[in-house]
């Protein structure tokens, strides 16, 4: 029992690390992990581990947690803050999130220091699904939009699905994970604003040129608008299946309150969806853009 | 152990806590037991389909956030085929929410929904981003009055009335509720706010206006929950800032029976039943035998103080 004599205090029950899981059966929780680190990757994004209770490894590819992050100015943050699995490792009992740390919560995560508590809750959302008759297939991410595709990869690459990974960011410095996908076995391409090889045109001349190769039966993707719209029309002109993570502001992150829709268009009809809970991974012909 | 088990008008819960409408669903399931609340309490719904507002539906603000959804929903058919079931898996008592823009459809909506598979009707005449006359009746004596005379003769139902926090004399319009035959009142929904972006110079939501949801109502909400209950003999349940089993203790000692609780499960999926938790251990530290002993048990008989001997008292 907690101490009551607090009275200032929230109530919650969350599933804390080391501790018996009372509910092991519901599909989602409210979990306090344990920091490991919280390191800069690069000049401007950071990664999180945390250790974390059996359950939330249970997370899979394209699902996302629900962050209660720390207040980065003394002030509440209110609501917590979605944000998709950068890496499940069930061995190591650790979950990895990649994130830039922007806005207020984001940056009370960049204050997380080792040793120090984390309240998640989840996994939540509608993940990708690979279906069995794809042997290739082209992930395209831009800047921390690569996180919500690393999953993804590595269940491609268990399941000896050969990809090719697009990775676009503004500098050479700033593009992220290139050896993560490498490591996978994937086809790493790089392209960077810097030197003008993330120009859509670019872009799209070298996905032509995977489907020329039979490299593309899926397209996956997350983080750019412009780069989802572009993997939209090809994947309409050739026939190729695609996915797309998307993001949107969201409170209950359950579906019960109905913040974080999004406009998409199926049977040439426009309607709502919530991206917490249809999403946050829809059909990219589906996506109408943000 | 303490009894926490509660009546409202015929319908009997097992505990004063429940979801407030709007922030809740059945999809809850996947993080708690749902069997474990005094209530289930379902999201708004309207006679037909609504897209709801245009985004963004939420804004943080220094002091909480506010939200302007619109009551999206499939209409009234699809919530009995589809939405009702999905409640009904579960035992705590279903409390059906509904909003209208007449009278005239207030009662009707009442009467399609007068199914035994829902054991009450919350009336939400309190949206607060409509008008007195298209929703917000309970801005308004009067129009509360009509729409709750109108809902009466619609149905044998229990209803609860939920009312405005934004109307400027609540105890009259609970008042009138009541006398219209209310079954419980329902204080309060959300507070009217704006903000706006520095950073453009645009609301920050969608629909502009939007309800303040946050633990900062606690204190305002109480001092309404407080007022009616001495004016009215209906059970009164108090939706404003529960973030803890104090918070619902405060509730019932200022005179209600129940708590509606919506930010907290925002915050923390875990905080209703987790707040039950906490409520039992509190009434059984303290020896306290039924949760109703707490309701209108506020130790003030002795306040009605005259402010100038008060001020001119020695200290």
């Amino acid at each position: 029992m907690q101490d009551l004599t607090a009275s200032d205090k929230y109530t919650a029950a969350p599933v804390r690390l080391g501790e018996p899981d009372p509910y092991p059966d519901r599909v989602a929780g409210e979990f306090v992990c344990r920091v490991v680190s919280n390191d800069m990757v690069n000049e401007s994004n950071r990664l999180l581990v945390l250790d974390a209770p059996e359950r939330a490894l249970r997370a899979r590819a394209g699902q996302f947690f629900h962050l209660l992050c720390p207040t980065p100015d003394g002030a509440e943050v209110w609501m917590r803050r979605p944000m998709s699995i950068y890496r499940i490792d069930k061995p190591g009992g650790r979950l990895e999130f990649l994130y830039k740390g922007e806005g207020r919560g984001t940056l009370g995560m960049s204050m997380l220091e080792p040793g120090g508590e984390f309240n998640i809750a989840g996994p939540l959302g509608i993940g990708f699904s690979l279906e069995s008759g794809w042997k290739n297939i082209v992930v395209l991410g831009r800047g921390v939009g690569l996180a919500t595709l690393a999953p993804l990869s590595q269940l491609a690459a268990e399941h000896d699905v050969r990809i090719t990974a697009i990775l676009s960011a503004r500098t050479p410095e700033l593009l992220m994970s290139r050896d993560f996908f490498a490591d996978l076995g994937a086809n790493v391409i790089t392209v960077v604003d810097s030197d003008g090889s993330s120009a859509v045109e670019n872009v799209e001349a070298i996905l032509e040129s995977l489907i020329a190769d039979g490299r593309a039966d899926a397209f996956f993707t997350c983080g750019s608008n412009r780069l989802l719209m572009l993997m939209k029309r090809l994947g309409a002109a050739h026939g190729i299946p695609g996915q797309v993570a998307m993001e949107q502001l969201m409170c209950c992150a359950l579906g019960a309150c109905y913040i974080c829709v999004r406009t998409f268009e199926v049977d040439g009809k426009r309607v709502l969806k919530r991206v917490c809970r249809e999403g946050p991974v829809f059909d990219i012909q589906e996506a109408v853009g943000w | 152990m303490v009894d926490l088990s509660i009546r409202i008008g015929d319908v009997d819960l097992a505990n004063p806590v429940m979801p407030a409408s709007g922030a809740f669903s059945w999809e809850y399931a996947d993080v708690i037991d749902l069997n474990r609340l005094g209530g289930l309490v379902a999201k708004t719904i309207c006679k037909e389909p609504r897209n709801g507002n245009p985004t963004p539906r939420m804004a943080e603000t220094e002091a909480g956030i506010i939200q302007s959804i619109g009551l999206p929903g499939k209409g009234v058919y699809y919530f009995l085929d589809h939405i009702v079931p999905e409640y009904k898996k579960f035992t705590p008592p279903f409390i059906a929410s509904i909003s209208a823009e007449t009278a005239d459809e207030f009662a009707e909506m009442c009467s399609i929904l007068s199914v035994p598979q829902i054991d009450v009707l919350e009336v939400n005449i309190s949206c607060p981003t409509r008008n007195a006359t298209g929703g917000n009746f309970s801005l308004h004596e009067e129009h509360t009055a009509k729409v709750m005379r109108d809902i009466r003769a619609a149905t044998d139902h229990p209803v609860w009335a939920k009312l405005s926090p934004n109307a400027g004399d609540i105890v009259s319009i609970a008042v009138a509720a009541e006398e219209a035959g209310a079954d419980a009142l329902v204080i309060a929904n959300t507070f009217l706010s704006l903000k706006i972006r520095t950073d453009n110079f645009r609301p920050a939501l969608g629909n502009k206006f939007g309800g303040l949801v946050s633990p900062a109502l606690k204190p305002i909400v109480l001092r309404m929950v407080y007022q009616v209950a001495k004016e009215v003999t209906v059970p009164v349940i108090g939706i404003g800032g529960v973030t803890k089993a104090e918070d619902v203790v405060e509730y019932m000692l200022a005179g209600a029976h129940g708590v509606g609780i919506g930010y907290a499960g925002f915050r923390n999926p875990t905080a209703l039943t987790a707040i039950i938790d906490d409520l039992e251990a509190w009434c059984d530290a303290r020896g306290i035998e039924r949760i109703t002993d707490l309701i209108g048990a506020v130790r003030d008989d002795d306040m009605e103080t005259d402010t100038l001997v008060a001020a001119s008292a020695g200290i």
